[in-house]
């Protein structure tokens, strides 16, 4: 478990990064915390010529509040997002999410951006981003972009990033008046990837849902909206039967994968059971403020 | 406590015995300056990597190495032909112990065919590991794929292949035991229960991994070997025999230690293959295992399928049990210990506390092209007990009887030792009935019953288990290891010394792998002698300092090391007073030694030091008699006579949440009575406890080590293969009772086992107990959420 041979360069800028990734093409690859690309580089699983290291890059990090959305650098922290007040004043949902990444020694190092850069399946923040509806931003030495996460996540670990792209930021709208958020996961152990998980943004009002998104994780192969489950609740008064009729319309939202952890069978059930608590948890978030 | 036992020395007021200390090694440990194998680094040292099977079974075509050999840094590249040359025979993990039990001889690298996946094919020896590492992607093995044996369940049917050819079968060993008439129980029966339980394959997972460097000095042709071991001597004679080096010339060092569990207490055949690279190249070479080698090359365990029944009348007395085991071992059977030990236990202790007097257990062990399983702490243990009392549990129900009601019926009572179990177990000094009512009192049982069904009301399905168990410890010589041929000692022996400073050098053959060894039997040797602790520097865990010993395995550490100590420490003392009478003109059983200091019996006013006893009888030697001729030092060395173990016994009880929409499992409380005779150092005990519960609750609820079709391990990171965190265990609270055993004066059973061997079953039982309203049932380990939800028919 050593890992193979590999250059490594400091980036001192982002415009240095960019050209690093524009110049090194699939055989750069940028490193943030390390926290999931070490293990894979150690376990040889993946052999990349380069390693951009933009951990000294200073404007990639930090987060700020402007005009009702919330900046967070790429280089962020999972740390400083879980304690930060803007975090938890304007974005409840992902306040509420971070208790469930990983442990502290993981979230000293790891970094928001390479959770959303890397996608994987069963995160939390690739899942919040989404539910939030938010934006993100990458550059190139061609320029910068914004993708809405709606049109991000392509598949396992599948991004609309390109190679040569940066991540740099990601604008999240901050919470609105009148929306509650909730967060769900099943892992087995603390700090470990969901088995299935659920993050879910609503607005309630006398127990209806006037908006709602339903975003399901550690399920499918990468983040995913319920469309037909939320198409099945909004405009109805949460009860049995609406939560029954959820759960209906979820089995056609998903797909969800076998693995180690359990069953597609299982999954759907536990993503179902999570449903109904969600939505009974947003009716009582409503109701409490 | 057993009324008849003697007052000692031991038991005077402020003695060390029976007073928590922390550790010796937690210091150090805690401020990060531990002394592990792979801590010390000669100067040249080479590191060696290994290419590895990728395949569960596959014959060895050819290997070509001439691009790793051109590598930078590497020194040697080996394969098993060429290791074998420089051994002096295959492995044969059979005993004669076990009837019939065979085994294809085993190399330590495979040569034409590789039986599991992981098993080494190539050494690669570099001056760095990442270097053999880089270098070892270069060689290039062709294989040829042939059939794989998964499935311990079809492993003896016809058309399943043979793994090898040259035993007929894929059968290891079978062996049943039989007391009275089962049948005639179970057709006089009221009530009979029938179940099948199933466990996943475990392994130990020791936060220090396997490590190992070899030294050799072919001036002196002497080799020795630092390695994370339990058991120094056994490696000592292992190694020698394999490589042909003389015993003596073999010197083995096992510094600190980070876990063990029973992994450690194997030899495996890339450590060999490492020392020979030493020898070879008369360079240090260091093969320390990573994670993923760990999983896919450590010794694994636990994997069974036991049909059990039990017959009982309709007030609950149980007239019978018999249980059927089908054992999945790996792909050869491990040496020296073989890969019985796992199901021949089973059939021990299934059913073990109780006084029924009917029994019969049947085993079949088999090959699978999976890794050799082996002796893991608890030992067939979480097996046994999970099995017999489930079917306890099971009984109870459809008796209507209440859990610890019908074991409070059926346990041995405190009074009946010695006397022989239904599998035809010696048993003394045991206390089933004081720990149930103690377990009763500390869980507050009816109180917990009552609020279990204020929760039941409120739609929160909590459970409440109960497993009584009986646990073999330290076990002796007319038993298994010795007898059965393996170069493993039972017995264990101390060598004490008093220096001229007063001080006093306890070397003992028992080894300390973190769970404070060396604490203990300075403990035992101060209180004994009399000294202070400060004043006692215990060696252990070197051949060429201590005596002879077998380690520390199999709990007997403390039971069988202690009492040597305690001995050694006697006839020092003896001698030490007999000195001071000379000296002193005093009888010496007048005499007694407090603080360091020879007393008059009953005073506390110095009459002479030990450190002038010392210095006298070292250096001033002409000031005593001429036939005073003491060494001023003692060995002794104990060992059982008859009895196969020194059996402990005790009870645990768990309290569990179930939620039937997840599956999840959350344990709320978790309690353990247990019986390990004298207690030397009460936190130490009751951390041995913890752990070991942490540990059986692991193996209960997450650990499994996974092999799809192919025989590929699928789950050989710490990501996939889930080992229990401290945030999911529950409160353990633990409580000795403190029945001395009669087969040494110390009075000290084992207890490292005792938590990880029922507590399994207890949570099983709890978690039985609290989904047995839906018709739920679970008997299979580990209880996933998945295992759950099917119980309880969700999914
Ligand atoms: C024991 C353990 C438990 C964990 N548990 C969880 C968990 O429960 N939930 C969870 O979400 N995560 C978990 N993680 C993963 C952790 O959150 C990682 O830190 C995170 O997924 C990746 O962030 P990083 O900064 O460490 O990225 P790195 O490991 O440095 O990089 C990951 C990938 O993203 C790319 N990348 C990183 N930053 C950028 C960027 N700005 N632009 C373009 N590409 C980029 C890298 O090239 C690499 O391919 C766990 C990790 C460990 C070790």
């Amino acid at each position: 478990m050593k890992a193979p041979k590999f250059d490594y360069i400091k980036a001192e800028s982002r415009s240095h990064a960019l050209e690093l990734l524009d110049q090194l093409g699939e055989d750069g690859r940028i490193l943030a915390g390390g926290q999931s690309l070490m293990p894979t580089l150690n376990m040889r699983l993946s052999q990349p010529g380069t390693l951009i290291d933009i951990n000294k890059v200073s404007d990639l990090s930090g987060i700020t509040l402007e005009d009702g959305v919330v900046h967070i650098g790429a280089m962020t922290r999972h740390v400083e997002v879980a304690t930060s007040p803007i975090v938890a004043k304007h974005l409840p949902l992902i306040a509420e999410a971070m208790k469930h990444v990983a442990h502290h020694a993981v979230r000293n190092r790891g970094t928001i951006g390479g959770s959303v850069a890397l996608a994987d399946p069963a995160a939390e923040m690739p899942a919040c981003i989404l539910a939030l509806g938010a934006t993100l931003v990458v550059e190139s030495i061609n320029g910068r972009r914004e993708i809405a996460a709606d049109d991000y996540f392509k598949g396992l670990y599948e991004t609309a990033r390109e190679p040569n792209e940066l991540l740099v930021e990601i604008l999240i709208p901050s919470k609105k008046t009148g929306e509650v958020s909730v967060f769900l996961e099943l892992a087995q152990r603390h700090g470990d990837f969901a088995m299935a998980g659920l993050a879910c943004v609503a607005r309630v009002s006398n127990k209806t849902f006037e908006e709602l998104r339903l975003v399901y994780f550690g399920s499918e192969d990468r983040p995913t909206i319920g469309t037909g489950a939320i198409a099945a609740v909004i405009g109805q008064t949460c009860s049995d039967e609406c939560k029954e009729a959820a759960a209906i319309a979820l089995a056609n939202d998903l797909d969800p994968m076998t693995n180690l952890q359990g069953s597609a069978a299982m999954k759907l059930h536990l993503q179902k059971v999570l449903t109904g608590r969600a939505l009974d948890t947003a009716v009582e978030r409503a109701e409490a403020t | 406590m057993n009324k008849e036992t003697p007052i000692t020395l031991l038991d005077k007021p402020n003695s060390y015995v029976g007073r928590t200390l922390s550790r010796d090694a937690a210091k150090r440990a805690v401020a990060g300056r531990g002394r592990y194998t792979d801590d010390i680094m000669p100067a040249r040292t080479l590191h060696a990597a290994f290419v590895r099977s990728p395949y569960g079974h596959a014959k060895i075509l050819s290997i070509d190495v001439d691009a790793a050999k051109q590598q930078p840094g590497v020194a040697l590249v080996m394969t098993g032909a060429e290791l074998a040359e420089m051994c002096t025979g295959p492995w044969v993990g059979t005993l004669v112990c076990f009837d019939g039990m065979k085994s294809e001889p085993q190399h330590p690298m495979a040569i034409d065919r590789a039986c599991w996946q992981g098993e080494p094919v190539v050494m690669v020896v570099a001056s760095s590991r990442a270097e053999a590492e880089d270098a070892a992607e270069l060689v290039t093995v062709e294989y040829e794929e042939l059939p794989v044996v998964i499935d311990k369940e079809t492993a003896l049917d016809k058309d399943t292949p043979v793994i090898h050819p040259n035993l007929g079968d894929n059968l290891a060993f079978e062996k049943t035991i039989e007391s009275g008439d089962v049948e005639k129980a179970v057709a006089d029966a009221d009530i009979v229960i029938e179940d099948t339980f199933t466990f996943g394959r475990h392994t130990a997972v020791s936060l220090e991994p396997r490590a190992l460097l070899a030294e050799y000095d072919p001036g002196t042709e002497r080799l020795t070997i630092h390695t994370s071991s339990q058991c120094p001597h056994m490696i000592q004679t292992v190694f020698a025999r394999t490589l042909g080096v003389p015993e003596h010339n073999v010197r083995i060092v096992a510094p600190d230690v980070g876990g063990s569990f029973g992994l450690k207490i194997h030899t495996f055949g890339d450590e060999v293959a490492a020392t020979a690279a030493a020898i070879k190249l008369a360079r240090p070479v260091k093969f320390v295992a990573d994670r993923l080698e760990s999983f896919a090359t450590d010794i694994h365990a636990r994997e069974n399928r036991v049909s059990g029944r039990i017959a009982v009348t309709k007030e609950g007395i149980i007239t019978s049990m018999d249980i059927d085991v089908r054992s999945g071992a790996g792909a050869y059977s491990q040496y020296p210990r073989t890969s019985v030990f796992e199901a021949n236990q089973i059939l021990n202790i299934t059913g073990g506390p109780y006084a029924h007097e009917n029994y019969r257990a049947k085993t079949q062990v088999v090959y699978l092209n999976k890794v050799p399983t082996s002796q893991y702490r608890a030992v067939g243990h979480p097996i046994g007990n999970s099995v017999g009392e489930s079917l306890v549990d099971q009984a109870a129900a459809a008796c209507g009887i209440d859990p610890m009601e019908i074991r409070r019926r059926n346990v041995m009572h405190d009074d009946s030792y010695p006397r022989v179990s239904a599998a035809g177990i010696e048993m003394r000094d045991l206390s089933h009935q004081q720990c149930l009512e103690t377990l009763v009192e500390r869980m507050g049982y009816d109180a917990l019953l009552e609020e279990q069904a204020e929760y039941r009301k409120k739609g929160i399905q909590r459970g409440i288990g109960i497993a009584a168990f009986i646990k073999g410890t330290a076990p002796g010589p007319a038993g298994y290891y010795g007898a059965g041929g393996a170069p493993i000692s039972s017995q264990d022996s101390c060598t004490i010394k008093l220096e001229p400073s007063g001080g006093v050098i306890c070397m003992v053959g028992v080894t300390d792998q973190g769970q404070g060894v060396d604490t203990v039997m300075g403990q035992i040797a101060a209180a004994t002698l009399g000294v202070p602790m400060e004043s006692v520097r215990v060696i252990e865990g070197d051949t060429d300092a201590v005596p002879y010993g077998g380690g520390t395995y199999a709990s007997r550490a403390t039971a069988i090391g202690g009492e040597a100590t305690y001995q050694a420490a006697m006839t020092l003392r003896a001698e030490i007073l007999e000195i001071a009478g000379v000296l002193l003109q005093a009888e010496p059983d007048t005499l007694d030694i407090v603080d360091g200091h020879v007393v008059d019996k009953g005073d506390t006013a110095s009459r002479i030091s030990l450190a002038e006893i010392g210095r006298i009888g070292h250096f001033q030697v002409a000031e005593l008699p001429n036939h005073i001729q003491h060494t001023l030092s003692a060995t002794h060395r104990f060992r059982l006579k008859d009895a196969l173990y020194i059996f402990t016994n005790g009870i645990q009880g768990a309290y569990v949440e179930v939620d039937t929409d997840t599956g999840f499992i959350k344990l709320l409380n978790h309690w353990v009575i247990e019986d390990c005779g004298r207690v030397i150092n009460p936190q130490l005990a009751d951390e041995q406890v913890r752990g070991g519960c942490v540990q059986g609750l692991g193996g209960a609820l997450y650990e499994e080590c996974v092999y799809d079709a192919a025989g590929q391990l699928q789950n050989a990171t710490l990501a996939d293969y889930l080992t229990p965190m401290a945030g999911e265990m529950p409160d353990i609270e633990v409580a000795h009772i403190q029945t001395h055993t009669g087969v040494s004066e110390l009075g000290a059973k084992g207890v490292g086992e005792s938590g990880t061997g029922a507590a399994p079953a207890v949570v099983m039982n709890a978690v039985n107990d609290a989904i047995r309203p839906f018709g739920g049932k679970v008997t299979a380990q580990p209880m996933s959420p998945e295992t759950i939800l099917k119980a309880l028919g969700k999914v």
